[in-house]
């Protein structure tokens, strides 16, 4: 696309028109990959909601674990309040299994403390200590999607 | 005919006996198949056959030089798509139905579990063959001479046939299928344990990001499986066939299969090919030809018997008929005695334990088992891309058609398997003995552990010895031949220590009888 017009200073009328169409062709191809991606990244999800609700503080005298399956979360009760503790390891997303010493997953052999922490095996990461709150009608209800400090309890009377 | 005062009725009737004949003739073009011309016209004038050579080289039908393999795994694809589309008459691709019909063509459909069976053990097969082929296609060095693009399209392939396997592996939605799914998604997600590392994954989530486009959600379901049918019966399918048919195209031009610069024809070839009616080619000594101004490279060698080819019809059609029955028998016979494995309805409460992948993701899960971003995205990443650079990083175009090159190859080939073993087993034994930075050293950041992990040390360990090796011998290709070699005893030996010695929690047990109950 060079120019035999040597008179003209700058971008020659072709060059200029080639480049802007190589330039169209190449944003339109990058738009629609983006199109393609956005796409395909669901805007409705067909899942239950990350909030929900585990019942009256009641429910959890101190000094029990209750392990909600279906939500893949620990609720821990102690004398200071309440803690979940999410049930899914950080390595490759198998259901950790609750041991003396903590936590034990079933498929890399991650190992986790009490609090979460990772002591062994392959996983990156601690285990999520997940939010709890009140709802008006006293209900506790727990967000999956929402991660806390390591060491936060809910407390009914703090 | 012979009648001059046939009426239409009989020449109408005389049509419709000769028919068949007619139709034969109208079918084949260029009619039997009984001298070297109408041999060499079958070949070019059938659409199926055109895509081969009209005439072979005697070195490709030399059953040693190339073993079948990558004909064989031809075969094999046509299996697997005959049964799969008859399969797919029952499947439902629904997280509801999808367990019920697989079971269905396992216990109900006349013939379903056979052709399930086939189906799985065909593409189960492929991905063996499609290893060997790659290994064969490497140790005679024909990924040089012009054929570096092919070795890379092949690679290609390679990665669409491990694609389909897994995709396929996880739609009877059972409890192997689902917890697969899950450590798939999950492995797709690893870049998290980089992003964490370095503190921006809130900014930059590219692993989360992925996980959902695979999944269409946040955890396994019904989108899930959507997308992996269509992955499964779709788009791989499709983007194979299309590498699949540059794969084939580009042997043809790039001057079919590799033989040896100094072939010599033995007896032993004689007896097992029909040779041609018309001896020593169309060149005679008596003439001198001047072919440069029309040929592009090497002007033919006037004097020696040029080329070394047979009609491929009958010799190359014979070869590969029998092997595709041999494959077909193979299959067959092995689908007929064993079951593809089918387990319990998917529950995402309780994971298999040990949760596996699929055998041939085992050797990854193996280096899974150390981190998740370097077993399932960094090393097998580096892995491709040390294979599809090979063509480009030896470029030495000598021994090339010869089975590991010469005799340093094969001492090389011989050495680096002996100390990649030994190596290898001595790095899993250290790891599975000992442990890891994290028994000795609970607080140790994960970084350290993503960057220095049993699986980084031994493909350390494989540059390093190439590196050697390529110094001792200054030769790329005895160091690639090296490289290659420590890369098959990675696989072969990661996968069999994670199929057959890893058991509940990924512990270490010798025999399956030794599990413990869980």
């Amino acid at each position: 696309m060079s120019s035999n017009n040597h008179d003209l200073p700058g971008v020659t009328r072709r060059d200029f028109l080639g480049w802007a169409s190589i330039s169209a062709v190449a944003l339109t191809a990058l738009s629609v990959f983006a199109g393609i991606f956005r796409m395909s990244k669901p805007t409705v999800r067909y899942e239950e909601s990350t909030r929900f609700k585990i019942g009256k503080p009641e429910n959890f005298p101190a000094g029990t674990v209750k392990k909600l399956e279906e939500r893949g979360v620990f609720i821990f009760s102690g004398d200071d309040g309440l803690h979940a503790i999410s049930s899914v390891c950080t390595h490759l997303g198998c259901i950790v299994a609750v041991t003396e010493t903590g936590f034990q997953c079933p498929c890399h052999g991650s190992r986790y403390n009490a609090n979460g922490k990772v002591i062994g095996g392959p996983a990156p990461r601690n285990l999520a200590w997940l939010e709890i709150s009140q709802n008006v009608d006293g209900t506790l209800v727990v967000d999956a999607a929402k991660e806390v400090p390591v060491g936060t309890k809910f407390n009914l009377y703090a | 005919m012979n009648n001059t005062n046939q009426t239409g009725i009989s020449v109408f009737k005389e049509n419709l006996k000769s028919i068949g004949k007619s139709f034969s003739a109208s079918f084949l073009r260029s009619g039997r198949p009984i001298s070297d011309r109408s041999r060499a016209a079958a070949m070019f004038n059938n659409f199926f056959l055109h895509v081969q050579g009209v005439k072979t080289h005697i070195n490709t039908l030399r059953p040693g030089y190339t073993l079948g393999l990558g004909f064989a795994s031809f075969a094999l694809l046509m299996m697997t798509v005959f049964t799969g589309v008859l399969i797919m008459i029952y499947y439902n691709p629904s997280i509801e139905n999808a367990y019920n019909t697989v079971k269905d063509i396992n216990y109900v459909v006349f013939g379903g579990r056979l052709l399930r069976n086939v189906h799985k053990w065909a593409g189960e097969g492929m991905i063996i063959f499609v290893m060997l082929h790659m290994a064969r296609v490497f140790y005679t060095g024909s990924y040089k001479q012009g054929r570096e693009f092919n070795w890379v399209v092949g690679i290609a392939l390679l990665v669409c046939t491990f694609g389909i396997n897994l995709s396929g592996y996880m739609l009877p939605w059972d409890q192997l299928a689902y917890w697969a799914l899950v450590i798939v998604s999950n492995i797709i997600q690893s870049p998290k344990e980089i992003t964490d590392s370095l503190g921006i994954t809130q900014y930059f989530d590219i692993g989360g990001l992925s996980k959902e486009l695979f999944l269409g959600g946040l955890h396994a379901g019904k989108e899930s499986l959507t997308r992996v049918y269509l992955l499964h019966i779709m788009l791989l399918p499709m983007i194979l066939f299309i590498f699949l048919g540059i794969h084939f195209w580009r042997i043809r031009k790039d001057g079919g299969l590799t033989k040896p610069e100094h072939f010599v024809p033995s007896a032993a070839d004689t007896e097992y090919l029909s040779l041609p009616e018309k001896k020593g080619g169309i060149f005679t000594t008596s003439k001198t030809y001047g072919l440069m101004e029309l040929a592009h490279g090497k002007t033919p060698a006037v004097g020696k018997d040029v080329e070394h080819e047979v009609l491929s019809w009958p010799n190359l059609l014979i070869a590969e008929a029998a092997l595709f029955m041999l494959c077909f028998a193979g299959v067959v016979v092995y689908a007929f005695f064993i079951d593809a494995p089918l387990k319990e309805l998917a529950n995402p409460l309780i994971p298999e334990n040990p949760a596996k992948a699929p055998w041939y993701f085992l050797g990854l899960q193996e280096l899974l088992s150390y981190s998740a971003f370097m077993g399932g995205v960094g090393l097998p990443g580096l892995a491709l891309l040390g294979l599809a650079l090979a063509p480009y990083l030896d470029r030495e175009q000598d021994h090339v058609g010869i089975w590991f090159s010469n005799q340093q190859g094969k001492k090389t080939a011989l050495l680096s398997l002996v100390v990649g073993t030994a190596v290898l087993i001595g790095i899993l034994a250290f790891a599975i003995n000992f442990g890891w930075f994290r028994n000795w050293w609970p607080n140790v950041p994960q970084l350290l552990i993503t960057l220095i992990n049993p699986g980084n040390i031994w493909v350390g360990f494989m540059i390093i010895w190439t590196v050697f090796v390529v110094r001792k011998t200054g030769s790329t290709r005895m160091g690639a031949i090296a490289l290659f070699t420590m890369f098959l005893v990675g696989f072969v030996i990661l996968t069999y220590v994670g199929t057959e010695l890893r058991g509940p929690n990924w512990g270490f047990y010798w025999f399956k009888s030794q599990w413990p109950p869980h």
